[in-house]
């Protein structure tokens, strides 16, 4: 766990932002779809809690709402937020609401930001693993995708829960 | 990135070598008057003429090299200023299955970073929006094949035969799974190897690193064949990509999952810079049969040209030393070629030494024991190079075939 400066974090999701924009263009078929994810990944953990990434759009004229998610290899999914802690330090909360993505917008799923909460890991989620995700929208429309399992030693944020999620086991080496 | 820069169109499309040397040059100084163009060239200046302006708008950085395709990249592709030769040790756990994850991890990592693009968890992302020709290639050693499917293993895939010149260092010598990471800026392939480093990780151990280079980037023409620190041009007698030669000689036939593949061979052959020194140009020259000024047979002409193995002296004398280092490495039969691709290596020597230098030799081919054997055979018998260079590393490597969007490299023997 470490604090994250809000700048740091700001530059970060501009730059993501732009590759977000440089690989939907290069997509053909992201146009057709209401809603897409790309640049999935999840981290790997043998157990507990992890995490999933990618940059959301939603290619329609109206707000859209993320409101759960589901996972085959997860007993649970949230939709989390990094938050300054009461100790000042960042932790994930469930976001109140769901993620709200602006008409022809992208929302950066990432490491210290918002990303997809997989808990109660029924079975060790290894590196080039494919972990099938299903989101939900307010809507009723679903988007169900596809995310590879990379060992990764960040995305330490303390759960408000008080239980840290759950390190690569190559981190943890 | 959706736009390619000229630098790149040029890396994917053209053929480099002798051919495209002599189109750029020839419709440059076509353009501007032949005599212009000859002489600039008298004049030392840079062929044809062009204005001397030095690339300062940092277009180079923004050239790719295509991930996708028939075949993979950094075989037929001119070779760029840098290269990373990786070499892992497959972990006691990583079978086949865990190798087809490993395969789909790196690749898409390759095919990000190659596109000037972060990898996926990329927490560096700034450093990979400049490409520069990045090109990541990857080969199978003997061991990986045969985890996969013990019945694919080509039987070339091995150890070389042991060659009397050999004194192999086994701290560059054999390995399971090998990446090469070529491109035109040394921070970029810094950047892709840690992240390959970081993927690799689980399913295998770094066995040796090996980095070479050539001239950076706008230092010589394009498509100029590299010296070694002989001062030799080392590289003159390749098959040139694009052709018809090229594909016989380098695309594996079979077995099946390696069709549109090849073979590597990378030697380390180290350089003895000191005995070299004792050498005059005269006996440098003999020594391997070329001019030191401009590559061409000693018999005469241009570098291109083909050495007069015939020619005698006034005296009934050969006038290319029947031990001449370009007369042993000629192919018996036109089979007997493959691409030859070298890179520098300047270590730190050790202590009381002046200098630990040498090539990083490699060299593709369909198949090694019919191609690439004979002709280390005969340069092991005999060649006066092998005075002042000995071979201290040697590994062999099956390079899978290229793949399509939404595949893996790989994905023919562990799909």
């Amino acid at each position: 766990m470490s604090p994250i400066r809000p700048v740091a974090r700001r530059a970060a999701a501009a730059i993501a932002a732009l590759l977000a924009l440089a690989s939907v263009a290069g997509c053909a078929s992201s146009s057709d779809a209401p809603y897409t994810i790309t640049d999935t990944w999840v981290k790997s953990a043998d157990s507990g809690m992890t995490a999933a990434f990618g940059l959301l759009t939603n290619t329609t004229d109206d707000p859209v709402t993320i409101v759960s998610a589901t996972s085959p290899v997860a007993s649970k999914v949230e939709l989390h937020e990094v938050v300054m802690g009461d100790g000042g330090a960042m932790v994930m909360q469930p976001k109140p609401g769901g993620f709200e993505i602006g008409p022809h917008e992208t929302l950066t799923l990432e490491p210290g930001g918002f990303h997809i909460m997989l808990m109660g890991v029924k079975q060790p989620i290894v590196a080039g693993d494919d972990v099938e995700i299903t989101l939900t929208m307010d809507d009723g429309s679903t988007l169900t995708f596809h995310a590879i399992a990379k060992d990764f030693a960040g995305a330490n944020e303390n759960y408000t829960g008080g239980v840290a999620a759950s390190p690569s086991p190559s981190a943890a080496a | 990135m959706t736009e390619r820069s000229q630098g790149a169109e040029e890396r994917d499309d053209a053929p480099s070598g002798p051919s495209r040397r002599g189109f750029l040059y020839g419709g440059v100084a076509v353009g501007l008057g032949a005599a212009a163009g000859a002489a600039a060239g008298r004049a030392g200046l840079i062929p044809g003429g062009l204005p001397d302006r030095p690339d300062t708008a940092g277009v180079n950085g923004a050239s790719t090299v295509a991930f996708f395709g028939p075949h993979q990249s950094g075989i037929e592709t001119p070779p760029p200023a840098f290269v990373a030769y990786l070499c892992f040790d497959l972990r006691d756990d990583a079978d086949r299955a865990a190798l087809g994850r490993m395969m789909r991890l790196l690749s898409d990592d390759a095919r990000r970073l190659m596109a000037g693009e972060a990898a996926l968890a990329d927490l560096e992302p700034e450093l990979a929006a400049r490409p520069a020709n990045l090109v990541v290639t990857f080969g199978f050693g003997r061991e990986l094949v045969r985890r996969a499917d013990p019945g694919a293993v080509p039987a070339w895939l091995g150890p070389l035969p042991s060659f009397g010149i050999d004194r192999l260092d086994e701290r560059w010598t054999g390995g399971d799974f090998l990446v090469a990471i070529g491109g035109d800026d040394a921070m970029t392939i810094a950047h892709a190897a840690r992240l390959i480093l970081r993927d690799a990780d689980r399913f295998a151990t770094l066995r040796w690193r090996q980095d070479g280079f050539r001239r950076s980037y706008g230092t010589d023409p394009s498509g100029q064949t590299m010296r070694n620190l002989f001062g030799q041009v080392d590289g003159t007698v390749n098959p040139v990509p694009g052709t018809q030669d090229f594909a016989n000689l380098v695309w594996a036939t079979e077995p099946g999952w390696l069709v549109g593949g090849t073979s590597m061979v990378l030697r380390r052959i180290r350089m003895d810079l000191d005995g070299w020194d004792k050498v005059d140009r005269a006996g440098r020259e003999n020594t391997i049969g070329r001019r030191l000024s401009d590559g061409a047979p000693i018999t005469g002409g241009r570098e291109t040209d083909a050495p007069d193995f015939d020619a005698v002296d006034a005296l009934g004398f050969p006038v290319i030393s029947s031990d001449a280092h370009i007369r042993r490495a000629h192919g018996a039969s036109p089979a007997e070629r493959f691409v030859r691709r070298p890179y520098t290596y300047d270590e730190t020597p050790p202590a009381g030494e002046l200098s630990d230098v040498g090539l990083l030799f490699a060299t593709f081919q369909a198949d090694v024991e019919r191609q690439y054997v004979p002709v280390q055979r005969r340069l092991a018998e005999a060649d006066l190079l092998n005075v002042w260079t000995v071979p201290v590393g040697s590994a062999v490597f099956a390079i899978p075939p290229g793949c399509t969007d939404g595949g893996f490299v790989g994905e023919t023997l562990l799909g």
